[in-house]
């Protein structure tokens, strides 16, 4: 078919932060396909210069409003890294459940606000509330609410945590806090299984396309990795000196985005909960691959549409696990504890740490007295975007027939489907100060 | 008002925390629908109307584009409301400002040939005010909620706003916490302005002044804490630089 259209997508909506898409057809040729981010530069790695070690963590904090526990988190460990601090037991435990805490309430804000709208055929949750919908969005909110309580009661406070602090915790929630928690964590089992049920009614509005690609996450041989793992790929395997993450990430700046891409082994990458999944599914535990089975999600998945589906499976492990997590806390009994005493000193160090959207990396270098001299932050979707553009130019040929609104809408899905968090990928390198 | 105003959302350079806490109303929101129409609103919806009474603007603004985008929204608006730290006071994107925009460009992107992109043409931060006139201030980092629904609920009726003028202290003693500098801290709860529930303080940590500064600071009492706990007027200086950096107040620039 010979035509000629442009799809220009400005501030692509219902993502968080600024991206566009422009694709130009001449004669039926492709004349332009790209993905682009547009986002303001805010320079947060310049910001960590001559700050002392323990502010660092409230301030790149600040990268991001959605994954702002895991930043803190791999703040934290990159900062405990450098200071050989080491951690209590029941600090450890209390991060994982602050990282399931955010997965859940980032996964249930992808799935139910940002993407169901495009399966339901609809721009946003508001209109569903006036349709037979109501009661699904009425479901969903009352999963984010929990999986945001839960983020107050071990962090303090959902967005820009307070209680996460070098060496420990600001202040523990009780046991009685913990025993409502896990209660209501059980009750709400059927509500996602309600929820999971109700969007395999729409799976069909779910893209049939595949891309042969590289995944990249953590992976651990006790769990399935989240806040602790080493790098793992499915083309190249584990790789274990984390100091050395440049090798697999390799930075670069490309022209129409402020964000930088990056590649590996091939010319793009995936990270996030596909790549987990596609990498580490086994050790999710039982009821959250009875979703994966539901929606006949299976290892490897070349379908970059099914990380949302990917989310929902990762939504019933976090819950799965976190019960768990709270009945080895209370086994061992809460305590209120001062966090690790901190002995001054200069070095590097790296977290890791998989977050909603994939595997983020902080590297801090201090000096004597405690000052950061040096930053690096690799942000998942930084590592994302080149895989974006990779599929969009295999998307479009096999999608060129449709009408420029839903090639439009096909593209925006993909775009969604990452889940990028676009605020938090613009501006970073490596940062050397003098 | 007979017709509902209507409530468009534009967000600048920040991390979008300011919106969430409005998607973080869950249900709540649902009730605020009920006074005004949501007619833009870019993190959650795809809709969008240029037709909007109220603006509520998040983020710093960094770049000439920016800017001719801001204003083009103030002339829309008939109202205009900075939302979260970034937009009322800067956030923690001025920490920047004490170095020229060449050079932290230069920091974090290299050699690499961005010069006369316009998506790379950075100024440097600014507040929102400093570039159009604001109308009112929903502040913090990142907001609280409850002050959020006040704020609408009342500009929705045609009121005015009731924005706290006291300091962080104030909310940090109906909590019945210890005062943490007792607990060997050192907190900007006496200069920081209230309306967040003293939650930093109430969960062991201490105010880093996200609110900015309370308008006219009780002197006397900022003095004798310094004195209580032999500190200096420097020392706070030093601490403000996560949020109050390049106020005059706090004395730097």
């Amino acid at each position: 078919m010979t035509k000629d259209f442009s799809v220009h997508v400005e501030h692509l909506t219902r993502v968080e932060g600024h991206g566009n898409i422009t694709l130009d057809v001449k004669n039926g040729t492709i004349e332009k396909i790209q993905w682009s981010v547009v986002e303001a530069p805010r320079f947060f790695e310049a910001m960590l210069r001559g700050q002392q070690y323990n502010e660092l963590r409230a301030i790149t904090s600040r990268i991001c409003g959605i994954c702002s526990i895991g930043h803190s988190l791999a703040s934290l460990k990159a900062t405990e890294d450098a200071l050989n601090v080491s951690i209590s037991e029941q600090t450890q435990l209390l991060r994982r459940l602050a990282i399931h805490a955010e997965n859940m309430q980032s996964h249930i804000l992808h799935i139910g606000y940002l993407a169901a709208p495009d399966f339901l055929g609809v721009g946003s949750v508001f209109p569903l509330l006036a349709s037979k919908h109501k009661e699904t969005v009425l479901k969903i909110v009352k999963l984010h609410r929990l999986a945001n309580e839960m983020s107050d009661l071990i962090c303090g406070r959902t967005i820009h945590p307070i209680r996460l602090v070098v060496g420990g915790f600001s202040m523990v929630p009780t046991k009685k806090q913990l025993l409502t928690l896990q209660k209501r964590l059980k009750e709400s089992k059927p509500v996602v299984h309600d929820v999971a049920k109700i969007l395999l009614s729409v799976a069909d509005a779910i893209p049939q396309f595949t891309r042969e690609t590289e995944y990249i996450a953590l992976s651990s041989d006790d769990e399935y990795a989240l806040y602790e793992g080493v790098l793992n790929s499915t083309d190249t395997g584990r790789f274990h000196e984390y100091h050395n993450y440049q090798l697999l990430t390799n930075e670069y700046v490309v022209p129409q985005s402020t964000a930088k891409y990056t590649k590996h082994n091939r010319a793009s990458y995936m990270v996030g909960a596909l790549a987990r999944f596609n990498l580490n599914s086994k050790q999710l535990h039982p009821w959250a691959q009875d979703v994966a089975k539901m929606f006949n999600l299976k290892p490897i998945n070349y379908n970059p549409f099914m990380n949302t589906i990917a989310q929902l499976v990762e939504f019933a492990h976090s819950i799965d696990d976190s019960i768990q997590l709270i009945d080895t806390l209370l086994d061992r009994g809460i305590k209120e504890e001062k966090p690790t005493k901190v002995v001054v000193k200069s070095g590097r160090g790296v977290g890791l740490v998989e977050v909603p959207r994939g595997l983020l990396i902080h590297d801090y270098t201090l000096n004597s007295k405690g000052y950061c001299i040096k930053a690096n932050c690799i942000i998942p979707t930084n590592q994302n975007h080149a895989n974006i553009q990779q599929d969009m130019e295999k998307l479009v040929p096999e999608i060129i027939n449709k009408t420029p609104k839903e090639i439009e809408l096909i593209l925006e899905m993909l775009v969604r489907a990452y889940d990028p968090c676009i605020s938090c990928s613009t501006h970073y390198l490596d940062v050397t100060f003098k | 008002m007979s017709t509902k105003p209507r409530v468009a959302v534009f967000d600048f350079a920040d991390c979008e925390g300011c919106e969430l806490q409005i998607a973080n109303l869950e249900e709540e929101i649902l009730d605020l629908l009920e006074i005004v129409d949501i007619v833009s609103f870019r993190e959650v919806m795809k809709e969008h109307s240029d037709e909007y009474d109220i603006a509520i603007v998040e983020g710093s603004i960094m770049r000439p584009m920016d800017e001719k985008r801001l204003k083009y929204i103030r002339s829309k608006a008939k109202i205009l409301v900075a939302l979260g730290a970034c937009a009322t006071i800067g956030g923690v994107n001025k920490i920047r400002n004490q170095w020229m925009p060449e050079e932290v460009m230069k920091d974090v992107y290299g050699n690499a040939k961005v010069k006369g992109n316009e998506l790379f043409n950075v100024n440097k931060t600014k507040a929102v005010n400093e570039v159009v006139p604001v109308d009112y201030y929903i502040h913090g980092c990142p907001i609280d909620r409850d002050e959020f629904k006040h704020v609408i609920t009342a500009l929705a009726l045609g009121k005015k706003p009731e924005i706290p003028t006291y300091p962080v202290c104030v909310e940090c003693k109906k909590n019945e916490n210890v005062c943490l500098f007792e607990r060997g801290m050192y907190c900007l709860g006496p200069i920081t302005r209230a309306g967040c529930k003293a939650i930093c303080p109430t969960n062991g940590s201490p105010c880093e002044g996200c609110r900015g500064l309370v308008k006219k600071a009780e002197t006397e009492c900022v003095w004798e804490v310094l004195e209580r706990y032999n500190l200096s007027y420097e020392d706070i200086r030093r601490r403000c630089t996560m949020y109050n950096y390049g106020r005059a107040e706090c004395g730097a620039q």
